[in-house]
């Protein structure tokens, strides 16, 4: 019994975590005003450029960070197209998920002689217990230390966001612009900053999957993860710890359907692999309700608007 | 100058402008990896526009991208941004098979009641979208990607059950063939079908070589239809006014909620469409297991966004998208060059549509410059 307790969050944790980081990319994004639908795009760079370069390289935390820059630079164009020419943030962020597939694709296919996937990495992310910690109902706990770093984002982000003045100052500029500008707050280097911040974190979340879970990028790695975590920004309601509590909540639907399909119940692997997502509509129409974006969010600011 | 300045602040030039970006970039980037980039380009547009064969390819290929298109921009219309049509394509291909498969009828009655049951389930779960916005005040993106994920798994569910799934293949039986929508489908392999057809070279190589099928009318007739419907009746008026002010048009009496529980449905509904015309009219008539999204619905986000939520516009720019895709084949084919540098210009395009509108400001101050040196 405690070894299934364990079990179910160890992979709760498993799943949630690449969600984590780019869910809590979404929150930094959103935050200061920028719609960002394209984590999706971005995350599929990040586990690309993390499964290639770790696999060059031999090291998992340097692919780790490399998806963290690639994520980032793509991200730049996202934050130029919407904060310098304040274009229209849905748009250029259908753009980034073209984009960023088509791209980590094309590299792919140079680099490793026409295949869609990337070799192995030798080496994983490290676990948190060793290779060979834990023994009993404790093996299960042994998680990837990416699941630390996320879980320790999320409190340093909550406290970032309520607890300092730069906090305050991207929460100020995400709700009202022209306000936070009068009071000598540079809105849109705040902006190009969080944006790029929010590309970094969902690379590094791409790069937990390609690093920690797989072993290597293949077509499918990403295959809608970006938009779950831009899903658990709206459910969190725009808040790290929401946010991040969303995340596990998938994570925790997804343990649900591999431990039921694993055992004695007689129900279809398609209908159990529904529930998560059948799970959250519930949970949102019981509990959760209206929600409200950030004021500013998806709308472009120019100087001396009121 | 001011001639000139009127032609660059029109929405087609700023379209075509994008998609010249497009192809800029995409010739960097395959100069950069080491391809004959003219040469690329030309087998690109050889590989289109060769023959009445590939054309034709190029609209099969086509026209679900144009009719879920048309299904994405009705929403925008409304202001609502319909990302769960992969999700109402995926249902209404799932309701067309599983129709098609249930009932044989005469194809004068099979073929709209299988239409209708993709409509309809694209229409149920577009219209629980907005009805879970308007009741609840869900974020229609939120619940749109859950459906998403539902509809994929009700997918793999149905393709897997012993009533459909068809032995030692990945995916469920055809439908009955008087469901079939291919245009002259059945004449064409009848005796003497075959020796008309063989003996004229534009159809041998249109109706022969390639399935041509009633969508692309469909769609051309549906674009018609739903730009009177949003420019011409109150309905639309009322729909759209939702989508310029939601408040402004609250105080005028429009029921907002009503409207878009309205525009989410009949969204839904064409998405439903696009995905029955799919199944009637291109082999293998069926549905298959789904590893991941097929992504007709995300890519049909692009194609509403290149024609600016036009109706009409949608089968221009789904045209352009079916196009590359196709073309794509022969690029990687011929050239070696990876076929994804497609899904590159496709994205530059609609990023450059995202910026287009900064170029009016521009002209303006161009031209005003210009006049500023005449004095």
């Amino acid at each position: 019994m405690l070894s299934s307790i364990t079990l179910f969050i160890g992979i709760t944790l498993m799943y949630s975590t690449p969600l984590a980081f780019a869910a809590l990319g979404g929150v930094v994004s959103e935050r200061s005003g920028v719609t960002n639908l394209g984590i999706e795009g971005m995350m599929t760079i990040g586990a690309f450029t993390g499964a290639t370069v770790g696999y060059f390289t031999g090291s998992a935390w340097g692919g780790f960070l490399a998806a963290g820059a690639a994520g980032g630079m793509i991200a730049l164009l996202h934050a130029f197209a919407s904060i310098t020419c304040r274009a229209d943030q849905t748009i250029s962020g259908i753009a980034i998920n073209l984009i960023g597939p088509g791209v980590a694709l094309f590299i792919c296919r140079i680099l490793f002689d026409g295949a869609t996937m990337t070799v192995p990495v030798t080496n994983k992310i490290p676990k948190l217990f060793g290779s060979a910690g834990g023994s009993g109902a404790l093996k299960n706990l042994n998680v990837d230390v990416t699941v630390v770093v996320a879980l320790a984002l999320a409190v340093l982000l909550w406290v970032f966001l309520y607890k300092t003045k730069w906090g305050f100052h991207i929460r100020a500029v995400g709700e009202h612009p022209a306000a936070a500008d009068t009071m000598g707050i540079h809105v849109y280097r705040i902006r190009y900053l969080c944006v790029i911040v929010s590309g970094i974190l969902a690379g590094f979340g791409g790069a937990s999957m390609t690093l920690a879970i797989i072993p290597q990028f293949t077509p499918t790695a990403i295959s809608g993860q970006g938009f779950i975590a831009l899903a658990a920004v709206i459910f969190g309601k725009w808040t790290p710890h929401g946010a991040y509590g969303a995340c596990l909540l998938f994570g925790a639907a997804q343990a649900l359907t591999v431990i039921l399909g694993g055992g004695s119940f007689q129900v279809p692997s398609e209908i159990l692999a529904m529930l998560p997502y059948v799970i959250t509509i519930i949970i949102l129409i019981l509990f959760v309700g209206r929600s409200a974006a950030p004021k500013a969010s998806g709308q472009p600011y120019e100087k001396g608007e009121r | 100058m001011d001639k000139a300045a009127k032609i660059l602040k029109k929405p087609f030039t700023m379209t075509l402008i994008a998609i010249f970006f497009g192809f800029l970039v995409a010739g960097i980037i395959l100069a950069a990896a080491g391809y004959p980039t003219f040469h690329s380009l030309s087998v690109l547009l050889q590989g289109v526009f060769s023959g009445p064969k590939h054309i034709s390819n190029v609209i099969i290929k086509s026209t679900p991208l144009i009719l879920t298109g048309i299904g994405v921009a009705f929403a925008f219309q409304t202001g609502l941004f319909n990302i769960g049509a992969e999700g109402q394509f995926i249902m209404g291909c799932v309701a067309a098979t599983t129709v098609g498969i249930v009932c044989d009828f005469p194809p004068v009655i099979q073929i709209p009641l299988v239409l209708a049951a993709g409509v309809l389930a694209g229409a149920v779960f577009g219209g629980m979208v907005g009805f879970l916005k308007a009741k609840f005040g869900i974020h229609e993106v939120l619940t749109s990607i859950m459906f998403n994920w539902i509809a994929l798994y009700f997918s793999n569910f149905i393709s897997d059950l012993k009533r459909f799934h068809k032995p030692d293949t990945m995916g469920t039986y055809a439908i009955n063939k008087s469901g079939y929508t291919m245009i002259l489908g059945s004449w064409k392999t009848t005796k003497e079908g075959k020796e008309v057809l063989v003996n004229n070279e534009f159809l041998r190589d249109t109706l022969l070589k390639t399935d041509v099928n009633a969508g692309i009318l469909a769609a051309v007739v549906l674009a018609i239809l739903v730009s009177f419907l949003l420019y011409k009746t109150t309905k639309g008026f009322e729909l759209r006014a939702v989508g310029a002010n939601r408040f402004a048009a609250e105080s005028t009496g429009i029921d907002v909620n009503k409207n878009i529980l309205h525009a989410m449905i009949i969204s839904g509904g064409i998405c439903g469409l696009a995905a029955a015309f799919y199944i009637t009219g291109n082999s293998p008539h069926g549905i298959a297991t789904l590893a991941a999204f097929e992504n007709t619905g995300f890519n049909a986000l692009g194609v509403c966004l290149i024609a600016a939520s036009s109706p009409i516009g949608c089968i221009f720019a789904g045209l352009l998208f079916g196009g590359l895709l196709y073309g794509g084949q022969s690029l990687q084919y011929e050239v070696g060059a990876p076929s994804e540098i497609i899904n590159i210009v496709i994205g530059v395009v609609v990023f450059f549509v995202a910026l287009t509108h900064i170029i009016p400001p521009l002209v303006d101050r161009f031209s005003k410059g210009g006049k500023n040196h005449a004095k």
